[in-house]
């Protein structure tokens, strides 16, 4: 089927010297001949090798760097989007792109004031244009720092989806999560190991009628305490977060609080009691308590957070403002906040990510390698970083 | 008076509903099938497919029924009886007998007899049995008659020819327009002849016009050559391409409107642009989330290597997904149009970008399940 003029010009051209050569055929032709020039040219462009994010420039802007693999581990181990995982599974290495709503956070991170009260930022945008990935870069940067990274992965998978919901022995009509609360307390351990012994306890804890934690023990009790009984492990969560919140404005170290789809905190949930009536988000003691920290009534650290309609429950799929997506209920209590939208790619960063396709050559369709190929996927994709990754994939 | 009137128009409704049911019902029933040929060549010839089943006598009275009618519609009407044309009848019967069938072909018809009524041969023998023709007993009299008048012709140019050369005098070489004519085909040639013939025959016939022609002193016979040829109808009407218009910025803009199924949109694409689309006010990777439409949208850009020189705004309705992305697909290509070469158009034309897909959803019909699904068969 004829798929394009320039195939058909060119076979005519072939036939017939003396016809007309049109510009598009001229173009075509020698975008052909000249792909071969630049073949060792795009590592320089589209890479950077400052791979710390604290450097990170607008002369990176567009640019990617790399995280070492070990480092994505040992900062990592929830967290990053599952495609984006996959990925680092192929290529070997863990390329994120340097953007500008990310610099600016980290802009505002580097000149914020710790002894004022929290600033909150509320990264949003349309689906799929890269705000997880922006908040990964930032929780780069402030691990690289040395700060004390509290990363929740996505605050929907505790608002849907859970198996198992015990009454809570703290608070009669408070509902607690034993599954996720668990998996959230490993990963917060393989990531924060160092913290887990500095931060002290500053209250006795009762687990139930024999166990408690005394005052002045590391947190990590607190943490395998949670770990060995998962009964209690919500209430450990509880206790962990309310001991870092109140030693945080001290000094000693910073605290980053990074929620991502912070709209579930104040939404509704999936999840219904045993009479099948439905529960409100206040009733779970892990969103209860992550409501406690993404207050700002401390100092000494940041929150950030990023709105998500992917995973979020009953808002309808063109939503993606703050307003929508939190509600009156969301909106005021994160209210006053940064607002930090997140684009689609410029031009430049499709380049670069086009081009980091090609390197590791991921795009193997031959029309791929051409100028229209670039222009179709840039035209199928919408230069939409999702809608990009799902169309490279295939090729 | 009055009563006379109402009986004369007793008759003649009675005549014309006659004729109507006679038309559906005789041999000459002729069924069309929408395919786009033209008619002529779809025709089948029943005229000469048995022996008479009309007398002459009979044709003869229906010709004057026919005229009677005439003259009583005319008056019906109004109109003067003497001028009164075929397509002054047409009119007056689709006025007094309105039919809402789909079929042109069902609906209340009054047409001379001689249309209605397929041509029959006639006798072809006398009262002793003796046949009138000399070719009779060949079994395909009007056909070798045919051939042997043709042939005589050939050899008639023939003879001129040789006169010519002996005088030395220059042939003339004037040669006939055969692209814009066809030869007539085998179904009008057995209408012609009244008599059925087969392919073979046929295509004996075609050759010997063929040889006949190719002579250089052909234009002898030019008018007997003439009755076995047919203009081919004019070719595809040119389509008008509108020229670039200019909107308060400068910028060229044209406008472009497809279907598709039960969608309509209208398409305006500026020049200058850099690819973006927006369709009823949302960008297309909002309002198109599948793939599939997408690439329908990008194919007349890409197919013309323009997919980041323009911008797009277009409106649609009705249909479905797929439905509004092919809409769109043939109003943006017919707006490019304007744009583009006549050679480009060209192509576009033949890699399909501007046809009107007509396939729509088939009718259900009754004692099926769908347009073609039967019921369950059961055995018993």
């Amino acid at each position: 089927m004829l798929r394009s003029l320039q195939g058909l010009v060119c076979r005519s051209l072939k036939l017939d010297h003396g016809c007309v050569l049109h510009t598009a055929a001229r173009d075509g032709l020698s975008s052909v001949s000249s792909q071969d020039v630049p073949a060792e040219n795009p590592r320089a462009v589209f890479h950077t090798s400052e791979s710390d994010p604290a450097k990170h420039t607008e002369q990176h802007e567009g640019r990617l760097y790399n995280i070492p693999l070990e480092e994505v581990k040992a900062v990592f181990p929830h967290g990053l989007p599952y495609r984006f995982q996959q990925q680092i599974q192929t290529f070997n290495e863990a390329r994120v792109m340097v953007r500008k709503p990310a610099l600016e956070l980290l802009a505002y991170l580097k000149g914020s004031n710790f002894a004022h009260p929290a600033v909150r930022y509320v990264i949003y945008g349309e689906r799929g244009t890269g705000k997880t990935m922006t908040l990964c870069h930032v929780v780069h940067y402030c691990s690289r720092q040395g700060w004390l990274v509290l990363h929740i992965p996505d605050a929907h998978l505790w608002v849907k989806n859970c198996k198992e919901l015990l009454q809570s022995s703290y608070k009669k009509d408070r509902l607690d999560q034993p599954l996720q609360a668990s998996v959230w307390l490993k990963n917060f351990k393989s990531s924060n190991e160092r913290f887990l012994q500095e931060i002290k306890t500053q209250k006795k804890y009762m687990w139930g009628k024999q166990e408690s934690t005394e005052e002045g023990r590391p947190l990590g009790e607190v943490v395998e305490q949670g770990l060995a009984r998962v009964r209690s492990a919500s209430d450990a969560v509880g206790v962990v977060l309310r001991e870092i919140k109140q030693q945080s404005h001290r000094g000693s170290f910073r605290l980053l609080v990074a929620v991502d789809g912070v709209n579930a905190l104040w939404g509704r949930t999936s999840l219904r009691k045993e009479d099948k009536s439905p529960v409100s988000p206040e009733e779970l003691t892990l969103v209860h308590n992550l409501r406690k920290m993404v207050r700002n009534d401390w100092s000494g650290g940041a929150i950030v957070t990023t709105l998500s309609q992917t995973g979020s429950l009953f808002k309808p799929s063109s939503a993606y403002t703050p307003q929508e997506l939190l509600g009156k209920e969301g909106f005021d209590a994160l209210d006053p906040f940064v607002p930090i939208p997140v684009p689609n790619y410029s031009p430049r960063e499709f380049e670069s990510c086009y081009g980091y396709y090609l390197e590791r050559k991921w795009l193997q369709h031959e029309k791929a390698h051409t100028e229209d190929g670039k222009a179709e996927l840039r035209f199928l994709s919408g230069s939409n970083p999702r809608q990009l990754d799902r169309l490279a994939g295939p090729l | 008076m009055g009563g006379r009137s109402a009986a004369v128009m007793a008759a003649a409704v009675g005549r014309v509903l006659r004729l109507c049911r006679r038309w559906g019902a005789g041999p000459g029933a002729q069924t069309l099938r929408l395919i786009c040929t033209t008619t002529a060549v779809q025709r089948k010839n029943a005229g000469a497919s048995g022996p008479e089943k009309y007398t002459e006598a009979f044709i003869k009275k229906q010709i004057e029924e026919f005229n009677l009618g005439k003259r009583h519609l005319a008056n019906m009407m109004g109109e003067d009886p003497e001028t009164f044309t075929q397509e002054d009848i047409d009119r007056a019967i689709a006025y007094l007998f309105p039919s809402g069938l789909f079929d042109k072909q069902a609906r209340p018809l009054m047409k001379h007899p001689t249309e209605v009524f397929p041509e029959q041969r006639k006798i072809q023998w006398g009262e002793d049995g003796r046949p009138f023709h000399f070719l009779f007993y060949t079994g395909k009299q009007s056909y070798y008659s045919l051939m042997h008048e043709t042939y005589e012709k050939l050899l008639n140019v023939q003879k001129h020819q040789d006169e010519l050369i002996a005088q030395d005098l220059p042939l003339q070489k004037e040669k006939r327009n055969l692209a814009g004519s066809r030869w007539l085909t085998k179904i009008e040639l057995e209408e012609m002849l009244v008599e059925k013939m087969s392919d073979d025959d046929y295509s004996r016939f075609i050759r010997l016009l063929e040889k006949l022609v190719a002579l250089p002193c052909a234009d002898l016979e030019e008018k007997y050559i003439q009755k076995f040829s047919k203009e081919v109808p004019a070719q595809l009407q040119k389509v008008l391409i509108e020229p670039l218009q200019y909107d308060e910025r400068g910028v060229a803009f044209s406008t472009g409107e497809g279907r598709r199924k039960t969608a309509s949109a209208t398409a305006v694409v500026y020049d200058n642009g850099t690819g973006k689309i927006t369709v009823n006010g949302i960008d297309i990777l909002h309002y198109f989330p599948v793939l599939q439409d997408r690439e329908q949208l990008l194919f007349p850009f890409q197919f013309l290597g323009r997919i980041g020189k323009h911008d797009m705004v277009c409106t649609v309705s009705g249909g479905g997904r797929s439905a509004q992305a092919g809409a769109i697909r043939l109003a943006s290509a017919k707006a490019l149009r304007s744009f583009v070469t006549e050679k480009e158009v060209e192509f576009m034309r033949q890699a399909g970008l501007l046809t009107v897909d007509p396939r729509v959803k088939e009718r259900k019909k009754p004692g099926q399940e769908g347009p073609r699904r039967k019921f369950t068969w059961k055995k018993r």
